[in-house]
């Protein structure tokens, strides 16, 4: 079964799928990786993005990806106020491990069940004049539909990136992450550093969700298929790297697709993992991670 | 006349007695004959199968009200007492147990789904209670109970029947197709369909050129299709869930599959939202259905229970037209219904019985179950898409879109073939 248009079309399909698990998985990279905020919401969050998208597509027809952007300040606030939330009731007090944990988890169930009571739980899709179209340059088709999430997540990323390593707000999100104490010795206050970034990375979810539906269809308990897709890639990039994550996302995504087209799609997730734990073997801080 | 008095008293006392036990026996007899039936059952109203189970209860309530309207059954109204089982198999026979243990139910009904209906099955048959079922494929294969009434049409064997009809069109066809594909996604329904697909295939001589499965959290399926692609199969059978459907018919668009035959065991394409959604990629699929609004399929009564379950579901984010489960949903009660008004008590050994040798009529048709609790014969129908116009709902709602190519007594049209050309 083997053949070039075969296995060309595999790494293909796998970068765009590892492009829109990049933009899935930023949002944690932030959260999990810096913050060191083990916001196991985060997926869900991602269905809001793409409930949002569905909501404003339905009603005013616009364009799902133009949605994520414009709802992303939104985004920002909400994530902003939920980082106030956690902070004055766990993070203040040191119970952010286990209790914390319990408080994305609630979070998770809340928001899952407040879309079921306003949306129902049927499957939710979106319509755009690219899905459902292709292109194909020699013997490799590429799917407007996983084209489009690939693009729009490599500027996401690439975006997220310059952010954090060019402007002095983002580089204060990375000083918090390395030393919270050296920073406050400084006269910054990480409270607030972090609050920041903790809104940036539910204002990606609001983009990573408008993907998602347009990849294909979602309801309100979706998200839960991700929640151990996303931390493993944040693992296996190295905590906190933007790029190690980018890169990861896009092993596994190639991982995926190579072993779904040659050995059987079963076997996906267990080679996904079985590679994700051979790198913390042999890098136990991942590929980009510090030592 | 101290004893005079005394004795007065007395005679007062008692009779104040007799009096209160008189009433407070006329109060319990009132009691008993207003007591509710109780129907106690879990349903998926979170979680992946919510879309469905949701539709499934507002069937069941619109029977629900239907009987208390006409007085309720034998004489008594009839309530629900239904959980959330949060589509999780885990949870459903610790909620059997409290239905039966502490709500004291009088009879059970199942859930919506096989992985929702097994769990439920051992509680059941240790209660000895009838268990009529809302679409479990083969459930009853494994246990054997004699109380159990499955009202999916899949037929006496049901992994075989669910596509028979698929595999006996596609051997129709002239030249006869000679490759066959298999895929499913990694869960119990897919898998025993594709078990039965597999057996059928090799039944009619179809060569199997690809036969694997999908974990059903995979989000891309354009790398499945061109590896289905390459091995370059006649047919495609595919027994999936609502998400993956979705990702395998817009993938076999995108790929450009050439199969002259792709469909089956798609679960998702009889849903309005998903139809409207797929549009015209799903003209000239053949796929497994219930029911469809065909001329040939126009029972007594379904029509009227359709335009009321439209009516409840406004406003409700489940399935608008409510072609696919909804109807049985209210037939499985319908079967109970008409049982215990033929046996007039809730003697389930009697009620098994008459189950089992009654044939019904309902919203769905004549239902007739067989030993095994299965439909005594299939009516697993094969309906092809025809010229489905993009972003319409309004077109799933009458006839003309899902032509029934499969079995002959119920067929509306004759089949497309190829599936693309």
């Amino acid at each position: 079964m083997w053949s070039v248009d075969l296995f060309a079309n595999a790494i293909v399909a796998g970068l765009l799928l590892g492009g829109f698990y990049a933009a899935v998985s930023i949002g944690l990279a932030i959260t999990f990786g810096q913050l060191d905020i083990v916001n196991i919401a985060h997926p869900a969050f991602v269905i809001v993005g793409s409930y949002t998208a569905y909501i404003i597509n339905r009603h005013f027809g616009l364009d799902p990806v133009l949605i994520g952007v414009l709802f992303t300040p939104v985004f920002f606030l909400v994530g902003a106020a939920i980082y106030r939330v956690y902070y004055a009731a766990f993070e203040r007090t040191g119970q952010e491990s286990l209790s914390g944990l319990a408080f994305f988890f609630g979070l998770m169930f809340i928001i899952e069940v407040l879309l079921i009571m306003a949306y129902g739980v049927d499957y939710r899709l979106v319509s755009a004049g690219y899905i459902g179209r292709t292109i194909n340059i020699g013997f490799v088709g590429i799917p407007f539909r996983m084209l489009v999430p690939f693009a729009v997540a490599t500027a996401l990323t690439a975006g997220v990136y310059l952010y954090l390593s060019r402007t002095f707000t983002g580089r204060a999100i990375l000083a918090v992450a390395q030393d919270r104490l050296a920073l406050q010795l400084m006269g910054a206050d990480p409270v607030k550093v972090k609050q920041f970034a903790f809104g940036l990375a539910i204002a990606t979810t609001a983009i990573a969700g408008s993907l998602l539906i347009i990849i294909g269809p979602v309801e309100p308990s979706v998200g839960r298929q991700y929640i151990g897709r996303v931390f493993a890639i944040v693992v296996l990039g190295g905590m906190g790297s933007i790029p190690g994550m980018a890169i990861a996302a896009l092993i596994l995504g190639v991982v995926e697709t190579l072993v779904g087209t040659f050995m059987g799609p079963s076997w996906s997730p267990a080679v996904s993992f079985g590679v994700l734990l051979l790198t913390l073997a042999l890098r136990p801080s991942g590929l980009f991670g510090r030592k | 006349m101290i004893k005079r008095r005394s004795f007065m008293r007395a005679t007062l006392a008692s009779g104040v007695i007799a009096l209160a036990a008189a009433s407070g026996s006329l109060l319990s007899f009132t009691a008993q004959a207003a007591q509710p039936i109780k129907i106690g059952f879990s349903m998926a109203l979170t979680g992946g199968l919510a879309g469905a189970g949701k539709a499934a209860l507002i069937a069941m309530e619109l029977w629900r009200d239907d009987v208390n309207k006409k007085g309720g059954l034998l004489g008594r109204p009839v309530e629900f007492v239904y959980y959330d089982d949060a589509t999780n198999p885990a949870t459903v026979p610790g909620i059997y147990t409290k239905l039966l243990s502490v709500d004291k139910v009088d009879l059970v009904v199942s859930s919506y789904g096989t992985n929702e209906i097994a769990p439920a099955m051992p509680i059941v048959m240790r209660n000895k209670l009838v268990f009529p079922s809302l679409f479990g494929l083969a459930v009853n294969d494994e246990f054997h109970y004699d109380r159990y009434f499955q009202i999916m049409p899949a037929g006496p064997e049901p992994k075989l029947d669910w596509s028979r009809g698929f595999f006996e069109l596609a051997a129709e066809q002239k030249p006869k197709p000679q490759t066959v594909a298999i895929v499913a996604a990694d869960a119990e329904f897919p898998l025993a369909a594709a078990a039965g697909a597999r057996k059928n295939a090799q039944a009619k001589g179809f060569k199997i050129v690809y036969d694997k499965t999908y974990p059903p959290s995979t989000t891309d399926y354009t790398p499945i299709v061109r590896a289905i692609q390459a091995t370059n199969p006649d047919v495609v059978f595919v027994a999936s869930y609502p998400p993956d459907s979705v990702g395998m018919v817009k993938a076999a668009h995108e790929v450009g599959l050439k199969a002259k035959m792709f469909g089956g065991g798609m679960v998702g394409l009889q849903f309005a939202a998903i139809q409207k959604n797929l549009g015209p990629l799903l003209d000239n699929i053949v796929n497994y259905d219930f029911w469809a609004p065909e001329p040939t399929l126009n029972f007594p009564g379904v029509k009227e229970f359709l335009a009321r379950y439209q009516e409840a579901a406004k406003g409700k984010g489940v399935d608008p037209l409510g072609h696919y489960l909804p109807p049985y949903a209210y037939a499985y009660l319908q079967v109970l219904e008409q049982s215990i008004d033929a046996v007039k008590s809730l003697d389930q050994a009697k009620l098994a019985a008459y189950m089992h040798e009654t044939a019904f009529k309902t919203v769905v048709g004549d239902v007739k179950f067989g030993k095994n609790g299965e439909w005594q014969k299939s009516r697993v129908l094969m309906v092809q898409f025809r010229d489905v116009q993009p972003d319409n709902l309004e077109q799933f709602a009458g006839p003309g879109k899902r032509i029934v190519v499969y079995p002959k007594e119920w067929k509306s049209g004759d089949i497309v073939y190829p599936y693309k050309k």
